[in-house]
């Protein structure tokens, strides 16, 4: 994966926790927070886990905890591969 | 029939810093932080880069080599340990009643350090899913179901009572205590070594803390990476070791003039019920955990002179446990020092618990408290006692120690000097 | 006065079935659930015949969030208590919090998980290690779990004792609720077929090489030679027996004895402790052994480990002196599973007065002085049944259920 799109994201984010019956990707998710998608602490890092491994990206503990949303998300690995 | 009285009358201690009851005690009262860069294997890859370990040598330390080559490193810890507290309790195993003698042994993550070694065999350095039984070792099994561990600690009591590894994560330790403290007290044995055992610095364990990102990042500065109730607390720094107790029915170890460190009082455990690593910020199950260990151990608040902490160097931890303590002691917490040896020898898991316990035992037998290390600049959401950097010296009677774990587990253990509880 | 602990609830998930009614019909029509490997190549390996769990769709039974982070042993401990709270009747959202405990044991931990995550460290490095990985794999995973879907927030353990850990949780079930605890929710589960798992389970030399299912676990057999592992777990829902009355929840049995011990190394030359264990449990439950109905063997299928089992069997019943049965051969040996599947069927055994049998063993040995149900099951008044486990390395369990009155 070169680039991550919101799409992208969530299809590892449905790899990440399955698509039960408290989860629902479908529509706009871009700017609802993680907690509120059914993404607890620890679902969040392993999407996040995902992401590094597929993007070949680095996301540090700082970046991280500004991090809500997907949108933010999409966005930082974005300005991470414009910089690298 | 009167209650019977649980009482610790030996020791032994493998931690960072030293083998031996007194190389340990002596690391926590000079508050000398043991985390240092990871020498075990090369952690260049590795996100955290510390860790709290042992320098040990099995046969330095009387492991025979089969011994050595059988066992885990946990294990090994374990059995130097068991026999450290067997002398140091006077107990002549010849002359124990070996059904009455059991065994209850915390370890959290197993064989770990090994299966891990034999896996990169077998899988030829993660090349192959489909292992390969070419090159199984013997002990294979052994290192895969990790009650091998009681076992190996059984026979060098010769315990033939009820023996068991207590497996309930970061709690293991304190849990496994409590369960060898019901076992002497409801009669069901007269002595139970009583202990924890682990050894969690290998790269996969590194890797699944790293992962949580849980573990301090600062790599530049091991000696000061754990840093409990501080505000610039980055996370928690991964330990190893073992503590045995020698656990033992108090008419039993009256009969035969044994030197008594202190008692049991009181043990309880509860669950948060609430996520597998997240706490909540009140505490409740915590407190309620200490409420009824003290309730137990028939002590008011006001008795408790020293609470050892779970302190890992989160600051989830920290505020929750601190919450706990408020909850559950009341004005009694403001006045009590709390302090975390994790900021010392790190979190070795399931052993941390009983290694917690006996730096308690210690601190009632010296009438003397171990430091936070590292704390400089307080959190101020944590506003107790939190003994930084320096020891003291107070009477210290009654100790309450907690533990906090994955899967919930909270858990509190109360042990008072014997003067005090039956003089 | 002690506190009384009854089974209020069961939940099984075994080779032979999914569920308590799946399980006991495939014990009494004796239906096998052992078979060739399918969950990994068997190609490479000399273990050949096993008891696995077909048809478990986790994503069916539970939710999602929770499939992901779960290992099979801790899916089948959800799976199971989810059941016995159901049979039991009971919501946990109506009881208070700090009375319902859950005490479980496994011998392996999450293996599969486990292996996989492994291989992502060393095939991919340490950053590609998933967040799961601490929380799934290890042994405090399954009390964790149901604990935190229940909120059930009493006192919780986990019990290390290889396959005596299925009777060691149930044996601290009954402590915490004499201790104060309303209910705990106890069993034993695991699943270590993968192929770091298997491989492990080589060494010891005890489990059976042969290719043919219904010859591979012949407990007592003059055929023994070895066991089959399987897979699997049970669940039991014990209640403080005052409070089942309170309910109006029919008992399936009491937990009346419980005892353990350890054996000696064998370096010291004197034998085990079984038999010890077995005796305990009896005087524990304040039964003669001549009031003991049957007995659910722990039956290890290897022809040294079978006849100790049957000298300690006769020295407490006496040559033939008690109905002896090893339902597991049609599961395989569970691990910390098996034990408390036998407990199922013993609780079972007691409500419905007939005793499953021993599938595929046809030629008792002659070493073996036990009766054995063989064949069709045994109709009998059960009133007292005894369940015993065995773990590697000198762990013996022992748990006496009798009918509540």
């Amino acid at each position: 994966m070169d680039e991550l799109t919101l799409d992208g994201l969530r299809e590892i984010m449905r790899h990440c926790v399955g698509t039960g019956e408290s989860v629902n990707l479908d529509g706009d998710i871009r700017d609802t927070a993680f907690t509120d998608l059914g993404y607890d602490s620890l679902a969040v890092l392993e999407v996040v886990t995902q992401v590094q491994g597929r993007l070949g990206v680095s996301i540090p503990d700082e970046a991280l905890n500004d991090i809500e949303t997907p949108g933010a998300l999409v966005e930082y690995v974005a300005s991470q591969k414009a910089g690298a | 029939m009167s209650e019977r009285r649980v009482v610790v009358t030996g020791i032994g201690v493998a931690a960072p810093g030293g083998l031996g009851v007194p190389a340990f005690w002596d690391t926590l009262m000079a508050g000398r932080s043991m985390t240092r860069r990871i020498t075990h294997f090369d952690p260049s890859d590795f996100r955290c880069q510390v860790a709290a370990e042992i320098d040990f040598d099995p046969a330095a330390n009387g492991l025979s080599p089969q011994e050595a080559r059988r066992l885990d490193r946990a294990g090994q810890l374990a059995l130097v340990a068991s026999r450290e507290a067997l002398a140091d309790s006077g107990l002549g195993t010849d002359a124990l009643d070996p059904s009455r003698v059991g065994v209850s042994l915390g370890n959290a993550i197993g064989c770990t350090e090994l299966m891990e070694r034999e896996y990169v065999v077998l899988s030829d350095g993660g090349r192959k899913w489909l292992v390969d039984p070419e090159y199984a070792v013997p002990q294979l099994y052994d290192v895969m179901v990790p009650s091998s561990m009681a076992a190996e600690v059984a026979w060098t009591i010769g315990a033939e009572g009820p023996v068991a590894l207590v497996s309930t994560g970061c709690t293991s330790g304190i849990d496994a205590l409590g369960h060898g403290f019901e076992l002497v007290r409801e009669g069901s044995a007269d002595v139970v070594l009583a202990a924890g055992t682990d050894a969690p610095v290998s790269p996969v364990t590194v890797a699944c803390f790293d992962t949580l990102r849980a573990q301090s990042t600062a790599n530049d500065d091991p000696e000061h990476a754990c840093r409990p109730f501080d505000r610039d607390r980055k996370g928690l720094i991964l330990g190893e070791g073992s503590a045995v107790m020698v656990f033992e029915e108090l008419e039993h170890a009256r009969r035969r003039g044994a030197r008594v460190y202190c008692e049991v009082r009181g043990y309880a455990s509860r669950a948060n019920g609430y996520h597998m690593t997240g706490l909540k910020p009140d505490g409740r199950e915590m407190a309620e955990a200490i409420r009824v260990a003290l309730d137990q151990a028939r002590l008011n608040p006001e008795d408790i002179d020293y609470i050892n902490a779970h302190g890992s160097g989160t600051k989830q931890n920290d505020r929750h446990e601190t919450a706990a303590f408020k909850a559950s002691l009341g004005r009694h917490a403001y006045e009590t020092p709390v302090s975390s040896i994790k900021s010392m020898i790190g979190h070795s898991l399931g052993a941390i618990g009983a290694i917690e316990v006996a730096a308690c035992c210690l601190a009632i037998d010296n009438d003397a408290i171990p430091p936070t290390a590292n704390l400089s600049t307080p959190d101020p959401e944590c506003d107790l006692d939190y003994v930084p950097v320096t020891a003291r010296e107070q009477r210290t009677d009654a100790v309450l120690s907690v533990g906090s774990g994955f899967g919930g587990f909270q858990s509190a253990i109360v042990v008072a000097a014997p003067e005090r509880t039956y003089a | 006065m002690t506190r009384r602990a009854v089974v209020t609830g069961l939940g099984v998930l075994a080779p032979t079935g999914i569920g308590t009614k799946a399980y006991w019909a495939a014990a009494l029509d004796g239906r096998s659930g052992l078979g060739p490997m399918t969950r990994m190549d068997p190609s490479g390996y000399p273990i050949k015949v096993i008891g696995e769990v077909r048809d478990f769709v986790p994503g069916d039974l539970l939710p999602s969030r929770v499939v992901v982070e779960t290992a099979l042993m801790t899916q089948y401990g959800l799976v199971c208590a989810d059941e016995a709270l159901r049979d039991g009747e009971l919501d946990p959202g109506e009881q208070p919090e700090y009375e319902m405990s859950v005490v479980t044991a496994n011998a392996t931990g999450g293996a599969e998980f486990g292996q996989r995550e492994m291989q992502n460290l060393y095939a991919k490095g340490p950053s590609q290690v998933g967040a799961y990985m601490a929380i799934a794999w290890f042994y405090a995973a399954n009390s964790g779990q149901i604990s935190i879907r229940h909120g059930m927030r009493g006192p919780s353990g986990v019990f290390i004792t290889d396959q005596a850990g299925g009777l060691d949780c149930v044996g601290q079930a009954r402590r915490v609720i004499r201790n104060g605890s309303t209910f705990a929710l106890s069993g034993g589960t695991d699943s270590s077929f993968s192929p770091s798992g298997l491989v492990g389970q080589i060494p010891p030399g005890l489990v059976s090489l042969s290719t043919d299912p219904d010859r591979a676990y012949l407990p007592f057999d003059v055929a023994a030679d070895g066991y089959t592992p399987g897979e699997g777990g049970a669940i039991l829902l014990v209640e403080e027996a005052a409070s089942a009355q309170a309910r109006g929840v029919r008992p399936y049995g009491e937990i009346a004895g419980y005892a353990t011990a350890f054996d000696p190394h064998p370096r010291t030359g004197r034998g085990p402790n079984l038999r010890r264990a077995i005796e305990g449990a009896l005087a524990d439950a304040r039964t003669a052994p001549e009031d003991v109905d049957v007995v659910f063997a722990d039956g290890y299928g290897v022809p040294r480990l079978d006849r100790l089992e049957c000298e300690a069997l006769a020295g407490v019943f006496g040559p033939r002196g008690v109905a002896v049965t090893v339902p597991k051969t049609a599961t395989g040996r569970m691990y910390a599973a098996g034990p408390t599947v036998d407990l199922v069927a013993a609780l079972l055994s007691l409500r419905h007065g007939v005793i499953p049998s021993t599938l595929n063993v046809t030629a008792v040995s002659p070493d073996c002085p036990v009766d054995l149900v063989l064949g069709d099951p045994r109709e009998a008044r059960v009133r007292t049944a005894l369940v015993i486990a065995r773990g590697y390395n000198g762990f013996n369990a022992a748990v006496v259920v009798k009918a509540v009155a």
